[in-house]
């Protein structure tokens, strides 16, 4: 993913907005440029705070409330910020069959927080995915770009010491 | 022209027609839930299914074109299948227990459509999509457990009055129509018009009542309580009785009324006429003085909110004056409480408005000039005729009552406010013979009335020249005016704005349904009610001339400017 930034560099979220602004001035007055610029906001800040939202309404001249319905309608999109890492664990039919819901039960309890949200320091942002084509190492869950194959919650914690 | 067979009838209609269009004209209604005639057609309810030979799938008629030899079933065991799935879908999700309680009971749509379908149980069983109820508005009242997500409200909110306050959010099971971010219509750049009131078609979006606190009012016996009411309400109340619509009931309004237990009933159009009056010597005063032009009226509070959202720059445009109501409130506890010797503290004022905005208005803090509030309680129109009903007041069968004095006297100008234009030409009617001294012969300006979104005439007037006045009504063409002021193209000298699409007739408290069909019929029986009138212009009106002589002294004078004036507030965008 582009713009991903550094995870180890704390960002101070100030500082993007005047590059949102400059992504938001290439697509001024241009409606149909919505989906794509909140694809690059969600990119830069990691999640799409309203402040971001309300300039994009602005910019682009498309109502607020449907910035928010695109932005609520498509799983990419999130209100709340990310977490340094992003556990996705699948609940496809064949991850859901062996067990992912258990893994998710798991996690919940453990990171103390609600699918879709980030924990409170900010390390981990736990999500569900729908198949992510690894049926076959089912139950599969992917803490960033890694996949880790038939999981089961006893081994859910040796993955997330990796992760600072 | 293209040929089609529905249920076996032959049927000629335009290449493009809906093939649900082209059923009305052999006389088949076929069901319709997310359709709005002019609106909105998305085939999203799945409730106008038919089937259409050589299609493997039902097609939902709403949206289907008609072609040259299509063969369509309406009613047959596929389809009503299909459509009483559908429905007893929406059902399933809907909360049933709430109808007696309901303020839409008997005037549902989907009620309507069960019983018409021969719903008779709910099979499915399970959880519900639920939601909150959000009535922090002073106006507007949204409980999303009752919302079927037909999305009227969404696409009349923007297509038509390009506000927007509300969108589809989310996705599956848990979609909600609501503002941004869950926040209320109250915290968002609402303009409270009830446009989606009108269109929804169950009890989602209803007016917030104040029926009760009127109630109260009435039998408080500390209290004088008065009534007055809008022009648009006399042309629309019969339908709550089964008139039909257009049909003027004044006599047997004001008949009610006062069975109702109302102490004194005014007419809000003895203030039309007097808006005339101050309006039409403020806009004169512009024009000589060299102020902000072009002026526009502001009698219409959901369109005075929303240029307070969307351009508040553009306020000094605005004339000063109050909306019609507010003077006749605030001149009921001055004037008239002189007069009858009552202490205004212990006057009640209710308006009925065919208008969910005025709410809002009424509850604004500047309206109180006086040191009281102009008006204390707003009743819709439904409203109004919900309190009837409560009285057990046989209304078809009342004799005709009768208004007030003294401020209960109106000339056809005033009547007319209720329809779009309507404002316009009882301004030009006053301006023409006040500014020359010379008496119109003809007091029909046919072309600022009718249902065409913007309206232009140049009216010549002595010692002033050319008039440019332009008229719009419904948000959407109020915008277009609007941005033609921001690039210095509106070279009018007045305009008329009113918030809803045809004007007061069919505000967002007025009886459902509402159309174009409607709105015209409305029009026509407030044009009717002008033409019957002895007087037809504000400044004839025998009343305001008094009350001119007794009280205001002049237009625009102190008092004036006290009482009938007000002043505007910039308001966020979002």
């Amino acid at each position: 993913m582009e713009n991903q930034g550094c995870s180890c560099a704390p960002i101070n979220e100030e500082d993007l907005y005047p590059k949102i602004e400059e992504i938001i001035n290439q697509h001024r007055g241009n409606q149909n440029a919505l989906i794509m610029v909140l694809h690059k906001a969600q990119n830069l800040f990691g999640y799409l705070p309203g402040r971001v939202q309300e300039m994009v309404s602005l910019g682009l001249g498309v109502p607020l409330s449907e910035v928010y319905g695109v932005a609520t309608f498509y799983a990419f999109f999130s209100m709340v910020p990310k977490g340094r890492h992003e556990i996705k664990v699948c609940l496809g039919t064949a991850c859901y069959v062996r067990g992912g819901q258990k893994i998710v039960e798991y996690l919940e309890k453990g990171l103390g927080v609600r699918v879709g949200d980030t924990t409170k320091d900010r390390r981990f942002s736990l999500n569900e995915v729908r198949c992510v084509g690894a049926c076959s190492l089912a139950p599969a869950v992917l803490v960033n770009d890694d996949v880790y194959a038939q999981v089961d919650p006893a081994k859910v914690d040796e993955i997330l010491v990796k992760y600072e | 022209m293209v040929t089609l067979t529905i249920d076996g009838q032959k049927v000629q209609v335009e290449e493009g027609t809906t093939i649900l269009e082209a059923a009305r004209k052999v006389n088949v209604r076929i069901p319709t839930l997310c359709y709005l005639p002019e609106v909105q057609a998305i085939g999203a309810c799945r409730v106008c299914l038919v089937e259409v030979e050589g299609n493997r799938n039902l097609q939902p008629a709403c949206v289907f074109p008609a072609s040259e030899g299509l063969v369509v079933h309406t009613n047959n065991l596929r389809v009503r299948r299909a459509r009483k799935f559908s429905v007893e879908m929406i059902v399933s999700d809907h909360p049933m227990d709430d109808c007696l309680t309901c303020p839409r009971n008997q005037k549902c749509e989907l009620q309507k459509l069960a019983d018409d379908l021969g719903i008779r149980e709910v099979k499915f069983t399970g959880e519900k999509s639920g939601g909150q109820i959000d009535d922090l508005s002073p106006s507007i009242v949204r409980d999303q457990t009752k919302c079927i997500l037909c999305r009227r409200c969404v696409t009349v909110c923007k297509e038509v009055q390009t506000v927007s306050a509300i969108y589809t959010q989310g996705r599956g099971f848990k979609t909600r129509v609501e503002p941004a971010f869950g926040r209320s219509l109250n915290d968002v750049s609402c303009t409270l018009c009830g446009q989606c009131i009108l269109v929804c078609p169950v009890g989602a979006i209803t007016e917030k009542e104040n029926i009760e606190e009127v109630w109260h009012a009435i039998f408080d016996p500390s209290k004088f309580v008065v009534i007055q009411d809008a022009p648009a309400v006399r042309a629309a109340l019969g339908e709550e009785f089964g008139y039909p619509p257009g049909t003027l009931v004044t006599g047997k309004m004001l008949a009610a009324v006062r069975r109702l237990g109302f102490n004194r009933v005014f007419d809000t159009n003895f203030a039309a006429d007097l808006t005339i009056i101050e309006e039409g010597s403020e806009l004169l005063k512009r024009i000589r003085e060299g102020g902000v032009l072009p002026m526009i009226t502001s009698c219409s509070p959901g369109w005075i909110k929303f240029i307070e959202h969307f351009y508040p720059d553009l306020l000094p445009h605005l004339s000063t004056c109050k909306s019609p109501h507010q003077m006749l409130g605030a001149l009921t506890k001055t004037y008239y409480a002189e007069k009858a010797g009552i202490d205004p503290r212990d006057i009640v004022v209710v308006s009925v408005m065919p208008c969910t905005a005025k709410k809002f208005e009424c509850s604004r803090p500047e309206m109180a000039g006086s040191g009281y509030r102009d008006v204390d309680y707003v009743i819709t129109t439904r409203e109004l005729a919900k309190m009837i009903r409560q009285a057990g007041i046989d209304f078809a069968g009342l004799e005709n009552g009768y208004y007030d004095d003294p401020l209960g006297e109106y000339t056809g100008a005033a009547t007319i406010f209720g329809a779009t234009g309507g404002v316009m030409e009882a301004a030009l009617r006053t301006a023409c013979e006040v500014a020359t001294g010379k008496t119109l012969e003809n007091l029909d300006f046919q072309a600022v009335r009718g249902l065409d979104g913007i309206k232009e005439a140049v009216v010549p007037v002595d010692g002033i020249g050319n008039v440019k006045v332009a008229v719009a009504h419904g948000l959407g063409n109020a915008r277009k005016i609007m941005e033609r002021i921001k690039d210095g193209t509106a070279d009018y000298h007045f305009i008329e704005i009113m918030c809803c699409p045809g004007g007061c007739v069919s505000g967002g408290g007025q009886p459902v349904p509402v159309n174009d069909e409607i709105r015209r019929l409305r029009a026509q029986a407030l044009y009717q009610e002008d033409k019957n009138l002895k007087i037809r212009k504000s400044h004839e009106n025998p009343s305001i001339k008094r009350i001119y002589e007794e009280f205001l002294g002049q237009p625009l004078g102190e008092k004036s400017h006290h009482l009938l004036h007000t002043k505007y507030t910039a308001r966020g965008r979002f």
